[in-house]
């Protein structure tokens, strides 16, 4: 019997946010504070079961198993490998951060908002260690209800937020109640919801039209996540109601619950289907490339042209993904392109989560300063707000992918494993390399900081009296970068010990195929 | 069977008629303004826990095969004595279901009841014998037994829905209900005689056995007395299209009563329906599948869709719990032969009437809070609920949720169930109905969610549910959690009861 290190990972934060919701609502600061700590022993554990973890061991570490439900042979089974492993990282640190970060942003409803933050942390936590289907689909529908809410509640009024937080709840329904009737016929054919046992079983290999049906319903719910294109319409509006720390774990966790989903459940399950459709997802994953660069280049509002390049970026592993399954029938052309390609979609979620986590509390540091998010309302903030300046470009070149920080790292193996396997789809996805530095220097470092200043522009947008801290970056701002600052760098100049867990896991799971 | 033994197999239904009297004789003596009423609905509450451990007492008795219940002693036909009630698993399953509706309905009720109505004695007594009527017809077997306990059934309803009456919608609700009620359960009578016309028994195993025999010359009438039947259950569960007086009914009943009308009746329908179809006309089951696939269809598709204009949550909620309808009766549509499987339709059936019952009445027990606090049904009275009283706001979410579907609720569960079922006949189509519309559905309940989080109340005051309530939500939500994260031992009930309706089949 292993140390349950995965129950305690994902249950902490829920026993949380119910110490939280019993607390008297007006002590707010004790308030913020117990849900902080209670969300830092997650992380803790999280750091010590990836140390702990053989780094090279291709099977299921820490795992938990118990009966839960006999008749329907329905298992609390959990346990993590190396494509999971560091994204329940990603998750406990980034909420950490945003709970820190919230503590000293957020000044309504404040103990809904804490609660509900701690719930949505198991809820994703959940999903990434589950390995039977019914507790997977339980975390998933669990994760949705809190952030529903958070952009609901805590969005701001001029952006439509109970809007885009009912887009959000019924986009993500769909798909996963499409995915609920292809499990359930999985199921009904392999007759256990073991995620790690039912490729073996070749789930509905008896009924080609059934299979194909819950291939796509199943590709629906996770696409709808990460999001591709044409399923994304819902991800800007989400992301521009919701409440800085609410953007940075929906952009930083919640799409990876789709990525990972494609990675663990469709993939596995399916690898003859994800093979024959591959050129199509393909597609989706151009478009969603290409596409999402273009609009975030057209976006005047700093936190919608994020979401956009979240689109975009989220593209990237998909292309990562289908290159690795585009070619699971022929020999390997090259080296372990495959197994590159698919070491670089994974990697690519633990970035784009660091990344564009770290980018949209950069966001939220204009933005509770000036309240606006308006392009045209900068110009020169360089020169008043160094430290910031700093920061962001760091943030935003790793996004564009400069060799050295962690986004060039990722984007380099996609398509270093892209070129060898597909490559037509490489070469056209290149061009989104090209647009993302165009919209990161063109439009975020330009507009925003470079340029003359405007003492008049600035009087108009920034108002003393309703900001406390210091104007450049204050010390809790810079508290919550840093972690990410040191992961970019790290990931960029060594990135060994993330990729060597990821790359067992990988390999296995390719080998399995 | 000596009269004591008869006794002992009818103390669920004696210990209920004997509380409705005792409720009733007390009414009488109590005149005094008020003071004592109060223990009126203390007696009845205790009565209603007493069937719950009457109904466990004798679940023994059962035994796997079940009991006939006889009382009549039917000379003519040469038999000594007529088999009208059986007591089986599945009519016990329905005597703890119809206790547990009454527990949640009287606890919710008593402020409500307080505050506007009456004569309290009576409409305890009636709720009462309203649970009694339910638990005839889920354990009759005999069509005459049938229409006797559902018809005292629709007239305890329609009482209790024009028990207000100086309100006109009170009243209006009633007789809309009278009518329709009326004429269902003539046309349904009419199918009842076409069947003992055709087969010479009102025994429903009877029934089957000599339709099974094929010395029936007039099989034909078997199709007429069907769809009649139909007709008459389908009032009774509010199946699309005889379901034109449950908004009406439901909006201008007391909220209480519509508590127990959306989930009673409802359930009686079910278990009759359920009983009958399966025992007394299991060789035309490609006739009735095909009937009810539809009725299920536009049952679900209409009640969502007439659900997204509501603006008073009584409508509301009597629209979605059409819809609901529509979704158990998948299970009856994709029941499956092999009684080995973990769904066989029916066991999805009978958890989904559960799941609902908890769902249903905790989310009506919210809405006579907000109402006895706001005066109001409409759906601006859960503005802002959420700083008023976040327990209550906090609940109701939970019940849409369950509702909706979402997990870890109940009726998650259910859906898992019905849908499972459907899959597993290869009834995609219905499947894929079933969820598009639980999608539909999101929008409306998303209504209250918004009042409840996002609207800002015009009187912000927090106030208090009062002790009844808070009880009567705490367990219904205490339950749907329960059935989503120990799921087991109500699996094991649900597939249990209908054991013996499924082997016989």
């Amino acid at each position: 019997m292993n140390f349950p290190f995965l129950t305690l990972i994902t249950f902490i934060p829920l026993l949380g946010a119910v110490v939280v919701a019993l607390m008297p609502g007006k002590r707010e600061r004790a308030l913020k504070r117990v849900a902080v700590l209670f969300s830092v022993p997650s992380l803790v554990l999280a750091l010590i079961a990836w140390l702990l973890s053989a780094q090279t061991a291709s099977e299921m570490q820490w795992l938990e198993e118990a009966v839960w439900i006999p008749t329907l042979n329905a298992y609390y089974r959990v346990g993590v490998d190396g494509i999971s492993l560091p994204l329940v990282f990603l998750t406990t640190l980034l909420t950490t951060l945003s709970l820190f970060y919230s503590a000293y942003t957020i000044t309504k409803r404040v103990k809904e908002f804490f609660a509900l933050f701690l719930l949505l942390e198991t809820g994703m936590i959940g999903v990434f260690v589950a390995l039977d289907l019914i507790l997977f689909y339980i975390f998933w529908e669990v994760g949705l209800v809190p952030m529903f809410l958070l952009i609901g509640i805590w969005g701001q009024p001029q952006d439509r937020p109970q809007y885009s937080a009912i887009k959000f709840f019924l986009y993500t329904l769909v798909g996963s109640v499409a995915m609920l009737l292809a499990f359930i016929a999985i199921y009904l054919t392999t007759g256990t919801w073991n995620i790690l046992q039912i490729p073996s079983l070749k789930p509905l290999a008896g009924n080609p039209a059934l299979a194909i049906a819950a291939f796509w319903a199943i590709f629906l719910a996770f696409a709808i996540k990460v999001p591709s294109w044409p399923f994304h319409t819902w991800l800007p509006d989400a992301h521009t109601a919701a409440p800085t720390a609410g953007s940075v774990v929906l952009a930083g966790v919640l799409l990876k619950l789709g990525g990972y989903g494609m990675i663990r459940i469709l993939l596995p399950f399916f690898p003859d289907l994800f093979r024959q459709f591959a050129p199509w997802i393909g597609v989706l994953a151009l478009v969603s490339m290409i596409y999402g660069a273009l609009v975030s280049m057209a976006q005047w509002d700093l936190k919608r042209l994020i979401a956009y390049s979240s689109v975009s970026h989220m593209g990237f592993f998909m292309l990562g993904l289908v290159a690795a399954a585009a070619s699971l029938d022929v020999a390997e052309p090259v080296l372990n392109s495959r197994a590159i390609a698919l070491n670089g979609a994974v990697l690519q979620m633990f970035n784009h989560g660091i990344i564009t986590g770290g980018l949209f509390f950069l966001v939220g540091v204009i933005y509770e300063r000036t309240h606006t998010r308006d392009l045209k309302a900068f110009g020169g903030l360089s020169a008043k707000m160094p430290v910031y300046y700093g920061v962001m470009l760091m943030t935003a070149l790793a996004s564009l992918g400069l060799p050295g920080l962690a986004g060039f790292i990722s984007e380099f193996m996609v398509f270093r494993g892209a070129f060898a396997l597909i490559p037509t789809y490489a070469i056209i996805g290149i061009v989104a390399i090209v647009l993302g530095a165009a919209y990161i220097l063109w439009k975020i470092i330009q507009h925003v900081f470079l340029g003359e200043f405007s003492e008049e522009r600035w009087q108009k947008i920034f108002n003393p009296a309703h900001w406390h801290f210091s104007l450049d970056m204050a010390r809790f701002e810079v508290i919550t970068m840093a972690p990410l600052l040191f992961f970019m760098v790290l990931v960029g100049v060594y990135p060994a010990p993330v990729l060597n867990v990821i790359n067992a896991a990988t390999t296995a799971l390719l080998a399995g195929l | 069977m000596t009269l004591t033994q008869l006794l002992v197999l009818l103390l669920p239904e004696l210990v209920l008629t004997l509380t409705a009297l005792v409720v009733l004789g007390l009414d009488m003596i109590w005149r005094d303004g008020g003071r004592s009423q109060r223990f009126l609905l203390w007696i009845a509450l205790i009565g209603s826990v007493a069937l719950i451990a009457v109904t466990v007492l004798i679940w023994p008795l059962a035994g796997t095969g079940g009991l006939p219940i006889a009382f009549v002693t039917d000379r003519e036909f040469g038999s000594d004595q007529v088999p009208m009630m059986a007591l089986d698993s599945l009519a016990l399953f329905f005597k703890l279901f119809t206790a547990l509706v009454l527990i949640l309905v009287l606890l919710a009720s008593g402020d409500y009841v307080r505050a506007r109505i009456r004569f309290r004695g009576e409409f305890y007594a009636l709720i009462l014998f309203g649970g009694l009527a339910m638990m005839l017809a889920a354990a009759a077997t005999n069509l005459l037994m049938i229409y006797l306990s559902l018809e005292f059934l629709s007239i305890t309803s329609y009482l209790l829905t024009g028990y207000l009456r100086e309100d006109e919608r009170s009243t209006e609700g009633a007789v809309k209900y009278f009518i329709y009620g009326a004429t269902a359960s003539a046309v349904m009578l009419y199918g009842f005689s076409l069947l003992y016309g055709a087969t010479g028994t009102l025994d429903l195993a009877g029934i089957a056995a000599v339709l099974m025999g094929g010395v029936v010359p007039v099989h034909w009438l078997v199709y007429p007395a069907l769809i009649t039947v139909l007709v008459g259950l389908g009032f009774k569960i509010a199946l699309v299209p005889f379901h034109q007086w449950a908004p009406d009914a439901y909006e201008g009943a007391p909220t209480p009563v519509t508590a127990f009308l959306s989930v009673g009746p409802k359930a009686a329908g079910f278990a009759v329906l359920m009983r009958l179809l399966l025992t007394a006309l299991p060789g035309f089951q490609l006739d009735w599948i095909a009937v009810l696939a539809g009725v299920a269809i536009v049952t679900m598709t209409l009640g969502n869709l007439v659900a997204l204009w509501q603006s008073n949550v009584k409508r509301l909620l009597a629209y979605s719990s059409i819809a609901q309808a529509g979704y158990m009766l998948i299970g009856l549509v994709a029941l499956a032969p092999e009684a080995h499987s973990w769904t066989t339709g029916l066991n999805g059936l009978l958890l989904y009437l559960l799941a609902y019952l908890f769902t249903n009445l905790g989310a009506f027990a919210v809405a006579i809070a907000v109402e006895n606090h706001t005066g109001s049904a409409q759906l601006d009275a859960f503005a802002g609920l959420m700083r008023r009283n976040p327990f209550l706001a906090i609940t109701m979410f939970l019940f849409l949720l369950s509702l909706i579907g979402i997990p870890p609720t109940a009726g998650f569960v259910g859906k898992l169930f019905v849908f499972g079922a459907a899959i597993q006949r290869q009834m995609i189509m219905l499947a894929v109905v079933g969820i598009v519309n639980s999608v539909i559905s999101v929008y409306y309940y998303y209504a209250i969610m918004r009042q409840m989080f996002f609207g800002e109340a015009v009187d912000a005051s927090p106030f208090d549910e009062g002790p009844g309530l808070r009880v009567a939500v705490g367990v219904a939500a205490g339950m749907v959690l329960m059935m989503a994260l120990y799921a087991e031992p109500f699996i094991r009930l649900a597939s249990e009861s209908v054991s013996l309706l499924a082997a016989s089949f």
